[in-house]
């Protein structure tokens, strides 16, 4: 027992320096945005400022009209969750649920999707969206959010083979169609797993830098990731200003894991189970 | 698998069974149309459209000529900057692929434990993960200062003098993996719940017939978890091919950084198709990208056969 318990205090400690080794470029960037730009420029650096300067905030909010990206962001963010939860629980009922002829096919292009790395399509992409006239809008970014993602769809595929299949045919027997049991039956079973998605897809929109990069060129359609970026163009080295603006993008995030870790965790493990 | 409309009516007459299998049918196609319609609108058009583009001068607005191979011969032959790209890419893939590997591996293993406070360190190890995008790049960019960075200021407590992180292009690359490994909780969460699926019966037994930790680690641990090990590694490898945001934000706006050593191959790809608007010679860089990671990605699926081991066999 006594080799046990050195072992675990020795893991215990490692724990302990790693998270804290783990949690302090956050707290840096707290601390930083909080400094003056002379105690920015101090050597050694401080790690509690010397006079909190919480108007660096204010300063922030008011140099770059942040309200408007944080709207357009969730805006964004709000058509992913709705299309990728909708869209592919919807396709992925359709592999895991209905016999047709050519599923396997299609199921096996779906997981040679995945190989193709996102780059490869970027630029025809930006050809077909510009030929419909629809660069500088926010089209190309909300059209393939309800065309499914292979990876969300392969991962809700493998969760609804395992409901078990007697609760559809009983509402088969009933009469109800596959829409029906889609809705009625499968979704309320697969809460977790859609939740898991919604938060990942919140995530994706939130962080997505290049499609607004590539497709958004008018100022009010700015959102946060590019409004950021653009902002250090405008206060250049006031690294206060900057850290509060990367404060004010990423704050949201830490407050949406710290409220749904359990489906940023339920996500993995649904990744992890595909596995094998 | 069995339709259901054939287990309901085994003995219905022929004709009444293929009515309800052709319906079933439809349904099938309904309900995967959404991604039917982008996989040839938004990925399979569009690719075919940049192969045959990639063999023309395309320029999006006015020309795209036939010009055979000459975007190919010029990128392999004249362009010293996509050979620079390329490296910088396979240099960033090769270090990060294992050290994020082994990292999250380690991490998992730890957090596997039974000790006080394990739920509080899963969520401070995994929460850098699900932070990315540019705030994270701007903090990395203060913690690297050479001068005044967290980074350098910790290496000064142990004597290590800091290198100049992003000014110097040695040590650009690491910086950019050091940050990367500031996620790799990530990568531990997907192992953690691997590490937890690996029945406690091997464990057992094989410490009955005396096999010491280390030997329980390769030949039970390792083995069990080689599928999820496989798969963070064709992901990550795929997702290492990807990169061009750090180079993008990191640098001025996709200038490189010093002596182009941040220049990615999708940051070139990208100044040559809206900067330069040299759509063309994009598009073959883009084909050429596809052909690689494609040829990496069926030597890694060759190559698992060796060390990946399936429990139940393979499907």
């Amino acid at each position: 027992m006594k080799k046990r318990s050195a072992r675990d205090t020795l893991i215990f400690m490692l724990l302990s320096a790693g998270s804290l080794l783990f949690l302090l470029p956050l707290w840096w960037m707290i601390a930083t945005s909080l400094k003056s730009p002379q105690e920015i420029a101090q050597y050694p650096p401080t790690f509690i400022p010397n006079t909190f300067h919480f108007e660096n905030y204010i300063h922030t909010w008011q140099a770059a009209p942040f309200t408007l990206y944080a709207f357009n962001t969730l805006m964004l963010a709000a058509f992913a969750v709705a299309g990728s939860v909708l869209v592919n629980s919807f396709i992925a009922y359709g592999f895991a649920r209905i016999a047709f002829r050519g599923k396997k096919f299609w199921f096996s292009v779906l997981l040679a999707t995945m190989m193709i790395p996102g780059f490869v399509t970027l630029i025809p992409q930006y050809v077909l969206f510009s030929k419909l006239h629809l660069v500088g809008t926010y089209y190309p970014l909300i059209i393939p959010q309800f065309l499914g993602s292979a990876f969300y769809i392969f991962m809700l595929r493998q969760f609804y083979l395992s409901i078990p299949r007697e609760l559809s045919e009983a509402a088969k027997i009933d009469g109800a169609n596959h829409l029906y049991i889609w809705a009625r039956i499968v979704i309320p079973l697969s809460k977790p797993a859609l939740a898991a998605i919604a938060v990942f897809a919140f995530n994706g929109a939130w962080n997505d830098f290049l499609g607004p990069l590539l497709y958004v060129n008018d100022e009010v359609l700015y959102t946060l990731q590019i409004g950021l970026q653009s902002f250090r163009g405008s206060v250049q080295t006031q690294w206060n200003y900057l850290m509060a603006g990367s404060v004010i993008v990423l704050l949201p995030v830490i407050v949406l894991f710290f409220l749904f870790q359990k489906y940023f965790i339920e996500g993995m493990n649904l990744t992890a189970g595909t596995k094998g | 698998m069995k339709t259901p409309a054939r287990t309901l009516t085994p003995t219905a007459p022929k004709k009444k069974r293929s009515k309800l299998a052709r319906r079933e049918e439809l349904q099938g196609y309904l309900f995967i149309s959404p991604w039917l319609i982008g996989l040839f609108g938004i990925t399979l058009f569009p690719m075919l459209f940049s192969l045959y583009g990639s063999f023309t001068n395309y320029d999006v607005t006015s020309r795209m000529d036939f010009i055979g191979v000459g975007n190919y011969m010029r990128m392999f032959t004249e362009d010293p900057l996509f050979w620079k790209s390329l490296y910088n890419t396979l240099y960033y893939v090769a270090f990060m692929v294992p050290l994020t590997t082994i990292g999250s591996i380690l991490l998992a293993l730890m957090l596997n434990e039974r000790i006080v406070g394990m739920r509080f360190f899963r969520t401070i190890y995994y929460l850098p993960a699900v932070l990315s995008g540019v705030g994270v790049y701007f903090l990395w960019i203060q913690l690297l200062n050479p001068s005044t960075g967290l980074i350098n200021t910790m290496l000064g407590w142990v004597g290590i003098p800091g290198p100049a992180w992003l000014s110097d292009p040695m040590w650009t690359k690491p910086a950019i993996i050091l940050m990367k490994m500031w996620s790799v909780g990530g990568g531990m969460l997907l192992y953690l719940a691997s590490l937890q699926g690996v029945p406690s019966q091997l464990y057992e037994s094989a410490k009955l017939d005396g096999a010491s930790a280390f030997r329980r680690f390769f030949h039970i641990t390792l083995p069990m978890i080689s599928p999820v090990i496989f798969f963070d590694v064709v992901t990550s490898f795929i997702g290492g091919f990807q990169i061009f945001q750090e180079g993008y934000v990191m640098t001025d706006s996709g200038s490189g950084g010093p002596m182009g050593s941040l220049l990615f191959y999708n940051l070139y790809m990208w100044n040559q198709a809206f900067q330069l608007f040299d759509m063309g010679y994009a598009m073959a860089m883009a084909w050429v990208l596809f052909v690689i990671v494609l040829i990496l990605t069926l030597i890694n699926l060759r190559m698992s056969k060796r060390w990946v081991y399936y429990e139940g066999g393979e499907d």
